[in-house]
């Protein structure tokens, strides 16, 4: 791995991005863009565990995805680790995928159901040329906390917390420096939550990553993140230290999500 | 945190056992049937003309399943009509099975310009009637055995294609592409790793349907006298030399009509046997 003393893993630079708008396709000629990011400028420090917040079709998962190159923007810049990859062809983009890993929403459709968890697991490990791919998929689950008899299951045959762990353990297999998790936990129920956020938290600590972590649930972003990063309508609205934003925020889209946090109510019965 | 999940071994179902049974016994007949077949099946003996089953007044011993109006014995024409049929099912599905899948996943996964040309070729060629497409097709190429494979094969690659691609699409929006992606795996990379054993399933169902397919259209051709040279034993022709004396020999008609069904039915419920014992993913 090539060290470098950027003190930003990333840096973004009026990042834009605008997908073909299909519904709008005229029956000739190219269907009209639709802007979904509007500029956006941030730095991730190394280290640092952001949290992306924002309502629904904000643009965090196309910001998340443009992170991890799974889209190329339109505009504007991403560097990692000092380097530009905003239009880096995927072959040149291979060396460093191995650094900058995904965490999916759904792991129903983010495990492939037909393959065993060992070999998810090692697939990557295997692309990226790791000696004993095998022996690190077992290792992983250890970390994961799993039990290494489950690597000759199929998705199906686990929990949806033990599958969401799987999903870990893939992306923490391949060593990265940076990770992105979408909504990984809003198909939990309450207790799984806790146990995956829990684990994420160790690992993060334990492995030293640097996390991007996207959620509408600012209850589960104030636990975790050490600063947070506010989108509404595909910009900024704030950017600011975890506390610093819950104390005192500055744009009134935030006070908005914040005032739409449910507190426990010490009136509430038990029905 | 075990649980009895992965503990659920599933049974051989019975439909798997019959249908693979049948076949197997068939493959036998097929390759043995120098061997095991009571008599020659072109030897004809206008004295034995018309004989009926043994189990019917008026057999003579050793023709099991009667004769034909011209004395052959229908249980060898049988046997021996075997080996064509398997061997159109084998290759003519197989061939077709290899080159429609291969278009549909290539059209359903890759999508832009790649699909564009397959599905404009679908579109056409489905607006081609499919038996008349397979006569005149055979009426150029001329009979033979080569010539039912071709037409079976450029009539029947689009049912493959079309249902692949359709499949090829709904995984390809699936998320363990994209984490394939991440994983720096290549597009032909992950058609092959990810999407093929997802859509291998469907592709084993409509291999085995297209076998029992690819027999029926080569019975068809020999009803219409458009299969290979007319001396050899097919089904299809024993069938239509058996209607023609449908009223003083019934058994003519029946017996290679049976094995037909049974066979065609067996090729379409060993797929979805298949599926059952082997696709990891319970439905
Ligand atoms: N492939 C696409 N083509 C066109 N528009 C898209 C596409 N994907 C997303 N969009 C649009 O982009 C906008 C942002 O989507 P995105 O998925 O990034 O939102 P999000 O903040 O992740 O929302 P959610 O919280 O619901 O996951 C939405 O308005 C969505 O409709
Ligand atoms: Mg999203």
């Amino acid at each position: 791995m090539s060290e470098s003393y950027a003190p930003n893993l990333y840096q973004i630079d009026n990042l834009r991005l605008s997908l073909a708008d299909m519904t709008k396709k005229p029956l000739v000629g190219a269907a009209p863009r639709l802007e979904i990011l509007k500029g956006l400028s941030f730095t991730i420090p190394k280290g640092e565990i952001l949290g992306i917040v924002g309502g629904s079709g904000s643009g965090k998962s196309t910001l998340g995805r443009a992170l991890v190159r799974l889209l190329e923007p339109s505009g504007g810049s991403i560097k990692f680790d000092g380097k530009d990859i905003t239009h880096l062809p995927e072959t040149d983009l291979h060396p460093l995928r191995r650094r900058f890993q995904m965490i999916f929403q759904d792991p129903m459709s983010s495990l492939n159901p037909r393959h065993r968890v060992g070999a998810i697991i090692a697939a990557p490990l295997s692309l990226h040329g790791l000696s004993n791919p095998r022996q690190r998929a077992l290792e992983a689950l250890d970390h994961v906390g799993l039990p290494r008899g489950f690597a000759t299951r199929y998705p199906h045959e686990l929990s949806g917390g033990q599958r969401q762990r799987i999903g870990i353990a893939r992306a923490i297999a391949l060593k990265p420096d940076f990770i992105l998790a979408d909504e990984i936990v809003s198909g939990l129920d309450v207790s799984s939550q806790a146990q995956v956020l829990n684990l994420l938290e160790t690992l993060v600590k334990d492995l030293g990553l640097t996390l991007a972590f996207i959620s509408h649930d600012l209850s589960v972003i104030r636990r975790l993140c050490t600063r947070i990063l506010v989108l509404h309508r595909g910009e900024i609205v704030e950017n600011a230290a975890t506390p610093a934003l819950f104390a005192n925020p500055q744009a009134s889209y935030t006070r908005d999500l914040l005032d739409a946090i449910p507190l426990p109510d010490p009136k509430q019965v038990w029905a | 945190m075990l649980d009895g999940r992965s503990q659920i071994k599933r049974k051989l179902p019975p439909r798997l056992i019959l249908s693979a049974g049948w076949l197997i016994l068939l493959g036998a007949a097929a390759m043995l049937a120098p061997w095991i077949a009571p008599k020659d099946p072109l030897a004809q003996d206008l004295f034995l003309g018309q004989l009926p089953p043994a189990w019917v007044q008026g057999h003579e011993p050793g023709y099991l399943l009667g004769t034909d109006s011209l004395g052959r014995d229908v249980l060898s024409r049988i046997l021996y009509g075997t080996r064509l049929a398997l061997t159109v099912a084998l290759l003519a599905g197989s061939i077709t099975c290899i080159i429609g899948a291969t278009l549909g996943l290539l059209a359903g996964f890759l999508r832009g310009w790649v699909d564009i040309m397959i599905s404009r070729a679908i579109d056409i060629w489905m607006a081609f009637p499919p038996v008349l497409f397979s006569i005149l097709l055979i009426a150029v190429l001329g009979p033979g055995l080569t010539s039912i494979i071709i037409a079976i094969v450029v009539i029947d690659w689009t049912r493959f294609a079309r249902v692949i691609r359709a499949e090829a699409m709904t995984q390809g929006a699936m998320d363990y592409v994209a984490s394939a992606q991440v994983a720096g795996r290549t597009r032909l990379s992950t058609m092959f790793t990810e999407i093929l054993p997802n859509v291998l399933p469907t592709i084993t169902v409509l291999l085995t349907l297209e076998m029992g397919i690819a027999i029926i259209v080569e019975a068809i051709l020999s009803f219409v006298n458009l299969s290979i040279s007319t001396d050899d034993p097919t089904w299809g022709g024993m069938i239509a030399e058996g209607r023609t004396s449908i009223h003083q020999a019934w058994w003519v008609l029946v017996f290679p009509l049976i094995t037909l069904f049974l066979t065609v039915l067996s090729f379409s419920q060993l797929g979805e046997g298949l599926k059952d014992r082997f696709d990891p993913v319970l439905r």
